[in-house]
This record gives structure tokens, sequence and C-alpha cells, in this order.
């Protein structure tokens, strides 16, 4: 059993490959929080403050990429968008494109409810210490509201990483798509390849997202009963 | 846009939307179901139940979707288990959607106040009864937009189910993409996800505002 | 009304390193009947019966030995400072805390041992607790109805003229379909009351129902339970409004560090009690004349 196991993941270059494959993966995710967070907090901050129009437009945004499988959006970039405009997009381009524009859908989100959740008297208290606005934002607002996002925005993290197989749908050679070169491969000579790489891959997301999630989960204890 | 095109497959993305409701639907129910049995395992902490509820939460929560239908179709059959593609869908989604749901209820459970919990005992309310009739309401009530969300989670997470031989809409979308009518084949694939979730995320944020509007919370 | 009739034996308490403890034996008003019977024997009936009860929180002992019986009628009103066991106490008559050591009878049946039911014995112990915590999904009526519905099994129109008569008295009948959130703490409360007293219980317990009230809506509820008193109803009330427990008591329990120090009839307590402990306890309500200092 072991043996098999061992041997489907380590002959010839399988276990090199696959940790190609992770290493896209991460780094779709990498490339799309990174992106997220830098464009989602302005977007954030529009909506949160009195703009009606940029308000109304970024809720028309947030509520499409929420309704939207993020499959379906990497068929539109990634078929009829390259068809359109009669440009070749490479995989990993759509994939990081698609990413990002839910990151900053969620992320905006975030920004928004962190922002007005914290209560107006904290302003005026601040005020009423004689702090300058610039004081009250840089020692009351904004540790407050990064408090309540950082649970938020490393949730949305391992959402993205959770996500990533989706880019198999558009040839990308991640962890899913060498696992199941691999088992097509490997199959043929031992049965049971499917059983071992399927699991390893398993394995792999579930290390990756647990203890991911443990620390945000803490966070929010911890900041919670703060 | 090529009109005739799009009234001549049509029928076709009428049978995919269903496969894709069906799908959902019963993802949707079961999860609730599963969610419901974990998330009082744990409110009730049933001594090793809720060890295997939380190891199966954690599973379910920290691994794709995906990964998990492989393993089902793909790797399932090698080990003597033979499950078809439609059963792997909902089992996937199942084993998915609990996971969620689970935490989603648990957290309506937890928000329901210590002395509630003693008010209904001291009314001579047991167990169960206690957590149908004072419990749950309130639990759900407090769950209800973390179900919603998850809700419509599910929902989109449906659309790889053609990677276990469900002729979805993705699968019909890609099959017409080969033909290369993109434009088409794309726009009828977002339409008809607008159709299936639209609905469901009105209709879950009409439920929210009027409990927490007209809703009993304070 | 028949006048009710105490009789409350104390333990003697011997870690304590107190010596203040009475033994008092009491009669009040004239029951021929059951006059000169000794407790717990003959036709002498006790709707509870608390003997020797014992119960800690780890190495924290909460009662350390406490004992008293209520007759039909009884108003027992434990008071004390915080901390001293009294929610503790009452808690564990309806096995929302589990005891250590002792016995406790309700209605002539001891429910400390053996196989207990609690689902039924707590339908004969109404609780009424300090926070109104009413069923927030549920209105004024359904908040009522919930209990004899759905435990005792009766059916909604035989228990729906007996709530609602409940919830005149208490003047509350045109809030009936309310939801809890539209009503004031003190109206909450007197719901609550109403719906464990439709429940038909043999006994009520009241954990200092009006602790967490604003000032002005105290009385309504007072007031209320002052009339179950006059109706007959037995009941064990922990407070901390020393006048309300003056009014309504047949026996005051002053309870100190886990121990009953002394329980008399509320007019000697309030006038005369006999240990010091319970008059340092009641010096804490009373405030001296302040004497400004002229401002130089």
């Amino acid at each position: 059993m072991l043996d098999s196991a061992l041997n489907v993941l380590t002959s010839g270059r399988n276990f090199s490959r696959l940790m190609d494959g992770l290493g896209i993966t991460l780094w779709i995710s990498f490339v799309s929080v990174g992106l997220s967070i830098v464009l989602g907090i302005p977007a954030g901050l529009l909506m949160a403050s009195k703009s009606k129009i940029w308000n109304f437009i970024l809720r028309i945004y947030l509520e499409f990429i929420r309704i939207m499988p993020i499959l379906v959006l990497l068929f539109l970039f990634y078929y009829s968008l390259s068809q359109a405009f009669e440009v070749n997009l490479s995989p990993f381009f759509v994939s990081v494109l698609v990413f990002t524009l839910w990151g900053v859908a969620e992320m905006s989100d975030l920004v928004r409810s962190a922002v007005t959740s914290i209560p107006v008297h904290q302003r005026e208290s601040g005020r009423a210490l004689g702090l300058t606005e610039i004081q009250i934002n840089f020692h009351i607002i904004i540790p407050q509201a990064v408090r309540r996002l950082l649970p938020g925005v490393i949730n949305l993290a391992t959402r993205m990483i959770k996500t990533t197989p989706f880019v198999f749908f558009i040839n990308m050679p991640d962890l899913m798509k060498v696992g199941q070169q691999i088992v097509e491969v490997s199959g043929i000579r031992d049965p049971m390849a499917s059983v071992w790489v399927y699991g390893f891959i398993f394995l792999i997301y579930f290390i990756i997202c647990y203890p991911v999630s443990l620390f945000s989960r803490y966070l929010e204890g911890r900041w919670q009963s703060a | 846009m090529d009109i005739d095109f799009i009234l001549k497959v049509l029928p076709f993305y009428g049978a995919a939307t269903w496969v894709t409701l069906t799908l959902a639907f019963y993802g949707v129910l079961f999860s609730l179901i599963v969610g419901t049995i974990c998330a009082v395992i744990n409110f009730y902490k049933i001594p090793v139940l809720r060890r295997i509820v939380y190891a199966y939460v954690e599973m379910g929560r920290n691994t794709p979707l995906m990964i998990q239908l492989f393993f089902l179709y793909f790797a399932l059959p090698r080990l003597g288990i033979m499950i078809d593609g439609k059963h792997c869908a909902i089992i996937g989604l199942t084993f998915l959607g609990g996971a969620y749901m689970s935490e989603a209820i648990r957290s309506g459970l937890s928000a329901v106040g210590r002395i509630q919990v003693e008010t209904g005992m001291s009314l001579g309310f047991g167990k169960l009864k206690l957590l149908r009739y004072i419990i749950m309401p309130q639990a759900v009530a407090v769950a209800l937009p973390v179900i919603a969300a998850t809700t419509i989670f599910l929902m989109k997470e449906t659309s790889v189910v053609s990677i276990v031989a469900m002729q979805d809409l993705v699968y019909l979308a890609k099959d017409l993409l080969k033909e290369g009518h993109s434009a088409e084949s794309n726009f009828l694939l977002v339409v008809s996800y607008l159709i299936i979730i639209l609905p469901v995320s009105l209709v879950f944020s009409y439920l929210e505002r009027r409990s927490r509007f007209a809703g009993f919370g304070s | 009304m028949e006048q009710s009739k105490i009789e409350i034996k104390l333990l003697k308490d011997e870690k304590s390193e107190d010596d203040g403890i009475d033994s008092e034996s009491r009669k009040k008003g004239s029951d021929p009947k059951s006059g000169d019977q000794p407790d717990g024997q003959g036709e002498e009936k006790f709707i509870l019966r608390i003997k020797n009860l014992v119960k800690s929180y780890g190495e924290r002992l909460v009662l350390n030995g406490i004992s008293l019986d209520l007759r039909p009628a009884d108003v027992l009103v434990l008071v004390g400072p915080s901390g001293c066991g009294k929610s503790t106490l009452l808690r564990c008559l309806n096995g929302l805390e589990p005891i250590n050591s002792g016995d406790i009878e309700l209605d002539g049946e001891l429910i400390t041992t053996g196989d207990i039911k609690w689902t039924e014995i707590r339908q004969k112990i109404g609780m009424v607790f300090q926070s109104y915590e009413l069923f927030p999904h549920l209105t004024v009526i359904e908040n009522i109805l919930l209990g004899p519905r759905k435990v005792q099994g009766r059916k909604k129109e035989d228990v729906l003229p007996e709530a609602n008569s409940w919830l005149e008295r208490v003047g509350l009948l045109d809030r009936a379909d309310a939801y809890p959130r539209q009503l004031s703490g003190g109206q909450k409360q007197r719901v609550a009351i109403v719906r464990a007293l439709t429940m038909q219980p043999k006994i009520m317990l009241f954990d200092e129902v009006t602790a967490s009230l604003d000032p002005e809506m105290v009385r309504e509820v007072l007031d209320v339970i002052l009339e179950l008193a006059t109706q007959g109803l037995t009941m064990l009330i922990v407070t901390h409004e020393m006048a309300f427990a003056r009014a309504v008591a047949d026996q005051v329990i002053f309870l100190d560090k886990g121990v009953i120090v002394e329980a008399s009839p509320p007019e000697k307590f309030f006038n005369n009690p006999d240990s010091d402990r319970a008059r340092k306890f009641l010096n804490v309500f009373e405030f001296n004349e302040i004497h400004k200092v002229q401002s130089l």
C-alpha cells in the first residue's frame, strides 16, 4: 500500500511537478490577494463615503461579482474577452484578473463595514480630548478598523486558495491539473494512483488552509473580547 | 450576436439550468440537515461525536469542492465504491455545505443566551423540545445572513460539477465554445446564472431586512 | 384566607466563626389543626423541605448546610450580601445547579436521589430570573402558552382563559400580542411571572426579579408579587428591596457565607435583629446625614 503510494507520488518528476502546480496555485492566490488589498481599500473608502453615485456603481459591481460563479467569470474573460479584443490572454493573466475583481469586491465591502462600524462617539471622544483629526485617524480609527478587517482579509485569502482549482478549467497547470495528468499516466500501471494523488492534493489544501483559518479565528476571538 | 444561434441552443440551456438547479436544491437541503445535526451535537457537547464533527467540519471547510469531487468520482471506485456523477455531485456539495452550514448554525446557537436555555429548562422543557421551540427559532434568525451567504456560495459551487460528467450549464457552455460561439454561449451562461441565483439573493436580503426591522431581536 | 404558618429549623454551622446563630422556632398565626405538630410528621404538609444542603464550586463552599421548610402559602424572603449563596440556593432547587449533598423534598417527593425527572419536577416549580428573559421570537401570549402546550400537552383553548385572566390581573391584557422588545423591563418581568404561573406550579421562586429594572418599574413588579402573596401562593423570594421584603415576608431568612445566620419574622428582623452580621447588613441600606465642610 504505502509502497504504491510512495511510488506514484515520487516516481519520475511527479513530486516536483505537483509542487510546481502548488506553486502556481499559491502564486495566483498571493498576487490576487495583494492586488485586492491595494485596490479594495480605496474602493471601500469610496463606499463608506457619502458619494451616492460611487456607492451605487460599486454596489452593482459587488452584487454582480457575488452572484456570478468564479468559473463563469473565468470563462467570460478567458474566451470572450480575448475574442472581443482579439488578444491572446494567458490563463495566468485571466486567473489573476478574475480573482482580483472578486477580491476587490469582497475587500471593499470589508473595508466599508469596518470603517462604518466604528461608532461616531469614538471620533467625538477623540475631539473632546483635543486630538487633531489626523491624530484621531491614526490613533483611534485606523487601529480599530484594522482589527475588524484582518480576520476578514485572512478569511478571504483562504477562500481564494480554495477557489484556485477553478483555473483548471482554463488550462492552467495548477495543482489539480498536474494531479489529473499524473493520474492519467500512472493510472495505467497502478490503478490506485488516483487515490494517492487526489488524497495527497486533498491533504495539501487542508494543511495550507487549516492553520490559516485557526489563526483567523484566534484573531477574531481575541479582538472581539478586547 | 447571432440571434438564430441563441434561439437554437436556448432549449439546451433550459435543460442545463434544470440540472444545475436540481443539484443546488439537493445540495443545499442536505447541507442544512447535516449542518443542523452537527451544530446540535456541538451545542450539547455530546462526547466523541463532537470530536468527529469537529474533524469533519474542518476538513469540509478547508478543502476545495473540486478535490472532494475528484476523490469521490475518480479515487473511490479504486477502493471499491462506485458512485455515479449525480450522486457524487450531491454528496460532494453536502460534504462541503454541511461543514459551512454547521458553522453558520453554530454561530446562531451560541448567540442564544445561557439564560434563555435556563428559562426554558425551568419551565420543564426537555432537551429536544427546548431546541425545537426556543433555541432553534432564535438561532436560525441570527444565522440567517450566514445561511443565505452559504446557500448562494453552494449554488455557485455547483458550477464545477461538469468534472463528474454532469451536463450542467458550464458543461454546455464549454461544449458550445468549442464550436466557436463564444460570445453567445457565455452570454447565455451569465444570464442563466443570473436567473438562478438573483431571485434567491433578493429573497434572502428581503428576509434579512424584515427580520432586522420587524423581527424580534433588539 | 388561612393565615400562613412558618417553622424554620436552623442548622448550627460548626465551621462558622460567628456564634450569633440563633435557633428559633416560631409560630405565626393560629392554625388549630397543625399548631402543635412536630414538623415533618403527621398530617403536616410541606411544599418544600430542604435538609442540610451543601453546594460548592470546586473548592469554594457556596451553601454550607442549608435547611428550611415551606408549608403551603408560606412566603420566605432570602436576604443577604451578594455572593452569600441566595441565588445559588434557588438554582439548586430546580436542578440548574447540581448539589454536593443534602436532601430536597418537593411536594412530598425526594428530588435529590434516584432517577430524577427534572422536566417533570420543574413544572411544579415556577422560577423568575433577574434578567427578564422572555423568548424574543414569540409574542407575550405565545410566551405564556408555550410551556403549558408543549410541555404539559394542554390544549390552547383550555390554557388561554387562564393566561388571559393572569394577564388582566397584572394589567397587561392589552399587550398580549406584543413582542418582548416592544415592552418595558417591568412589563417583561410581569409577563415572565405570568408565564411561570400559567404552568400551575406548587411553588414560585423569585431570583432578584427587580434587580435589573429601572427604579420606576420596580413597584409594578413587586405589587404583582404582593398580590400573589395575599392569594396564598407559596413563594421563596430573593430580593434586595428591603421595604418589599418587610411587607411580603412571613419569615426573613438572612444568609451569609453560605449559612443561615438568622431567621426571623420581618418586624423582628428589621427592627431588632439578633445577629451582628444582620445588623451590619441592614446598616448598608441606611445613610447618615452628611455635613458639608464650609469652603474656605
